[in-house]
């Protein structure tokens, strides 16, 4: 056990000390660091002692370990175009993005079950089967689209929701600044988190769909049926119950790219997030901003790999024989 | 037994309307449709500079009069929109066929691309195997973890970094090629790789080994061909998906120069003006937009059924 788990955090900190490599180099080399800070006046004199100073002379290997020193501390630099901390940046942006794609899993996790749940009861009705072309449709539609239909439907048409930003946000003591407190946060988190889900959902609905459909065969469903159990009973006491463990996995795995896919979402409905700071850089070639960013999802990436696996570990003896067996 | 007539004596058109596939395509109406729609939106692409009704990029025959002129009626100018007028006044249908040619040849160009790289990647890490195999292998699974928008991104804004202001509006579609083609060559690379080991292992390799062919000419004219069926359905979802990226990437403002809008580009635009009642300027790029990746989607399912010889 305590082995596997050392195996695995020896991998994932590799993986990290790769990405922070490609961020290094992105930060080192892309653009010019003394170019982005002086002011137009400075002199050739001036630039050789802010190169001097920022250590930008030092050898490569030296500039390395200290990127990744200050990248453990959580210190990037400063934003070439918003000129203030890295750090405080994503820091201050982050409970927005925290809190959309935590509703869009809630959200994603509670439709896909239920409608996954219905379309594998009545696999013959026809709302299963329009159930599942509008899941389809839903997929092959870029993100944007979808969130600029919603808008379009809820803010200007009926004029129900707003459409942009994330309303009046409240600190909740600190630095987490919440929208989920106010009647105007929790309106206009609506329509993004429903954008931001939607791939989800599909993908837990045929998950839970497909998983449904081959436990409703199997024999200890029948037994539970010549038992008299309630169709209550069955569908959700014993089926569902035994499709959750890959859904939980999926959902798990798929957290990171929600927060990934939360730029394009941000970017739509203008929600200040980690996300449209990061699309908003690309755009003017923020490097700083870029290569925290960078590391954040990896690291992100990594954490969630790592509990997931170190979990399965623990709930599927199998792996523990398998695992030593392979040596992989 | 004289009226047994070889296969090579029919014409190439009699194969083709006799072979397998086009047994399947006749059968299935969503693909006929689908191809109907897609010919005709990447023909009017092709031919967009000789029939579009407008030239929207010359500034000489725009008037700031057709500005936010509605769909079928005329302006104060006297110009006639069928699709109506943008903010510029503008033709919305010729932006369109223009802006629909640079998606398809940003998309295509990315695909192809794509396809050389992950295929080129794919046949030598299943051919060598070893360490060669790992390490290629090893960057295709850590890439295919991250959503490829992501990856385009930062691909995206590592090459802005680089290349110095002046050259960014000449360079931008080469770097926007570049950049989805980066964030998609993995699909092809493992399939292509999964398939190469097993022809590997067949006689005919082993024979072509053993008379002492060079292992490029067996990788490229034996154990391609055979390969090549997989790579064809992940190319055309493939390009489905470019095209979505493009799209994207325009949309989010990193993607084609202003000067030469694409679809994603105009649907930009169009969402600035969905409040103040101008529907037609959004409406119909993203519909355009739609249809073709929907239609190029729906050929890739389609192909990918009837080239898998367990469905048949």
């Amino acid at each position: 056990m305590l082995a596997f788990i050392i195996k695995r955090l020896g991998q994932s900190v590799l993986v990290m000390l790769v990405v922070a490599l490609i961020s290094f180099i992105m930060f080192r080399y892309v653009g010019d660091p003394v170019a982005s800070l002086v002011s137009q006046e400075a002199t050739m004199a001036d630039q050789a002692q802010l190169r001097e100073r920022l250590g930008l002379n030092d050898p490569v290997h030296e500039q390395f370990f200290r990127f990744l020193g200050n990248a453990v501390q959580g210190q990037f630099g400063i934003s070439y175009r918003l000129q203030t901390p890295v750090s405080e940046l994503i820091l201050s942006r982050l409970p927005a993005t925290l809190e959309l794609a935590f509703t869009s899993v809630v959200i994603a996790l509670t439709l896909g079950i239920l409608l996954g749940v219905f379309t594998a009861l009545n696999p013959k009705s026809w709302a299963s089967a329009g159930i599942m072309a509008f899941s389809l449709v839903g997929v092959s539609l870029p993100t944007f689209l979808i969130g600029i239909g919603l808008i379009y439907i809820f803010a200007v048409e009926l004029q129900w929701l707003p459409s942009f930003g994330r309303g009046q946000v409240v600190s909740l003591g600190g630095w987490w600044r919440t929208g989920f407190l106010t009647e105007s946060g929790l309106r206009s988190i609506i329509l993004p988190a429903i954008t931001l889900s939607l791939f989800q959902m599909t993908l837990i609905m045929r998950l839970v769909r497909a998983e449904m459909m081959e436990v409703l065969r199997q024999d200890y469903i029948k037994f539970a049926r010549a038992r008299g159990l309630s169709k209550r009973a069955i569908n959700f006491g014993h089926a569902l119950k035994n499709t959750l463990v890959p859904v939980i996995t999926i959902t798990g795995l798929q957290l990171g790219s929600v927060i990934a896919f939360a730029i394009i979402t941000e970017t739509v409905f203008q929600w200040p997030g980690v996300g449209s700071l990061f699309v908003n850089s690309v755009a003017v070639v923020d490097v700083p901003v870029m290569a925290a960013y960078l590391m954040f999802i990896a690291f992100v990436f990594v954490v969630i790999n790592l509990i997931v696996d170190i979990l399965y570990y623990i709930v599927d003896p199998r792996l523990r024989v398998g695992g030593s067996a392979r040596g992989t | 037994m004289s009226e047994i007539v070889p296969l090579a004596r029919k014409s190439r058109f009699a194969r083709i309307i006799d072979s397998d596939i086009f047994y399947s395509y006749r059968r299935s109406p969503v693909a006929i449709l689908a191809s109907i729609v897609a010919a005709i939106l990447i023909l009017a692409a092709v031919l967009a500079p000789w029939i579009s009704p407008y030239d929207p990029f010359n500034p000489r025959t725009l008037n700031l009069m057709d500005g936010f002129t509605k769909p079928m009626s005329e302006s104060f100018a006297g110009n006639f929109f069928v699709m109506g007028a943008d903010n510029q006044g503008r033709d919305v249908l010729s932006t369109i066929l223009h802006g629909s040619r640079v998606s398809l040849f940003v998309g295509l160009s990315a695909t192809l691309f794509a396809m050389t790289l992950g295929v080129g990647l794919g046949l030598v890490a299943g051919f060598r195997g070893g360490l060669t195999d790992a390490v290629i292998m090893r960057i295709a699974d850590v890439q295919l973890s991250f959503p490829a928008i992501l990856i385009a991104l930062l691909i995206f804004g590592v090459a802005r970094g680089l290349i110095p202001p002046s050259q960014q509006e000449n360079t931008a579609l080469m770097v926007l090629i570049l950049a989805i083609g980066l964030s998609n060559w993995a699909q092809f690379a493992r399939t292509v790789r999964g398939a190469t080991m097993v022809e590997r292992q067949k006689d005919y390799v082993s024979a072509a080994r053993i008379m002492g062919v060079n292992p490029v000419l067996i990788l490229i004219k034996h154990i391609l061909p055979n390969v090549v069926g997989p790579v064809l359905v992940i190319a055309t979802i493939g390009l489905a998906l470019a095209i979505i990226e493009e799209a994207t990437l325009s949309y989010l403002g990193v993607g084609v120069p202003p000067t030469q809008p694409s679809l994603g580009t105009l649907i930009r635009i169009g969402q600035q003006y969905l409040f103040s009642g101008e529907w037609w300027i959004l409406f119909f790029p993203a519909m355009t937009l739609i249809l073709l990746a929907l239609s190029v989607n729906l050929l890739g399912d389609w192909l990918r059924d009837a080239l898998n010889p367990k469905l048949r």
